[in-house]
């Protein structure tokens, strides 16, 4: 059998997504972002709520996030998605809202709008990419940034006396009462991105069933930041950053509502 | 037990090169092309067509949703 009797439409087992849209995207090559958002593009596409569904782009290197995904989006100021998607979510409570942030956005400048958020238990989606370091800017160190990681501004490594700790921001988020569903996955092995796959799926149902903010955490890597080849920092990803930063569920229970806590 | 054949599709305009497919790929299927698309990547290729049996690992790690996998069982 040669391969032109292989490949007919009806032989077709994987393929890209029409939520997905024929731009070409902009992300260094290998970057893990393509897979992220491919990944919500499927989940959006099998839940057929592309309709409904409307997405906050961050600043950073997934600034145009508008331009790839056939979906109802809005661009936020710098760190301020979280608050973006309280205000679109309370307006249209029928849509599924989500937010898609890095770390510089959400771990650094949005903290205060991401942990309120997540206190007042909005319905809705964070999508939080981890990869250590400032992307677009040129790799400075981010709050994420591993100790004795050597980026832009600290070239001799994360100094923790001088600059403080890698902050696991999702371990801080699993203690709020508001939120329903945090956990950290990655997508850099196909059995990671099944996982993954599924974890989204499950903060976009956590939304539409309205048991409060769902939080999903992508550990990632900037190979160009990192000055490594995809294939390279993805080995580096799995040996040092899965250490500070374990994959798993760190939360899953939905918040618990007004009416059921004070017996009304 | 059944026996599958596979074949990739990659979209080599959209192809950055960056070689996650190949080093995914448990059966060595893939590998990336001597030639350059328009932008300058070497895209990626079927290089041992025999081999593959559309598991579509390739396709789930490309980033740039580039490669289409076909699949019929023998």
């Amino acid at each position: 059998m040669t391969k032109q009797d292989i490949i007919k439409p009806e032989n077709l087992v994987y393929g890209k997504t029409k939520v997905l849209t024929d731009n070409i995207m902009h992300y260094c090559p290998g970057c893990s972002h393509g897979v992220i958002h491919k990944l919500i593009a499927e989940v959006i596409e099998e839940m057929g709520i592309q309709e409904k569904t409307i997405g906050i782009a961050p600043v950073g290197c997934s600034v145009f996030a508008y331009n790839y995904l056939d979906i109802d989006m809005q661009e936020a100021a710098h760190g301020r998605a979280p608050a973006l998607a309280t205000a679109i979510k309370r307006l249209m409570p029928d849509k599924v809202v989500f937010t898609y942030q890095g770390d510089g956005d959400l771990a650094a400048i949005g903290t205060a709008e991401t942990i309120h958020a997540c206190n007042r238990g909005e319905n809705i989606v964070i999508f939080f990419v981890n990869n250590g370091i400032y992307g677009m800017t040129g790799g400075q160190m981010a709050p994420t940034t591993l100790e004795g990681m050597k980026t832009a501004t600290c070239p001799y490594g994360r100094n923790t006396d001088m600059y403080g700790f890698p902050l696991r921001i999702s371990d801080l988020l699993k203690e709020i009462d508001g939120t329903c569903y945090v956990t950290r996955q990655s997508v850099h092995k196909t059995a990671n991105i099944v996982r993954a796959k599924k974890a989204i799926r499950k903060a976009f149902q956590n939304s539409i069933d309205g048991k409060g903010t769902s939080i999903v955490e992508f550990v990632s890597h900037c190979n160009t930041n990192w000055k490594m080849t995809p294939v390279q920092s993805n080995a580096w990803m799995e040996e040092h950053m899965f250490a500070k930063y374990p994959l798993g569920d760190l939360k899953d229970t939905p918040k618990k509502r007004f009416d059921e806590i004070n017996h009304l | 037990m059944a026996k599958f054949k596979g074949a990739v599709v990659v979209d080599t305009e959209r192809c950055k090169g960056c070689g996650l497919c190949v080093a995914a790929c448990p059966s060595k299927v893939l590998g990336l092309a001597p030639q350059v698309n328009a932008k300058g990547y070497n895209y990626a290729e079927m290089v041992n067509e025999d081999a593959c049996v559309g598991c579509c690992s390739c396709g789930y790690v490309c980033p740039d949703a580039c490669i289409s996998v076909y699949k019929v069982t023998l």
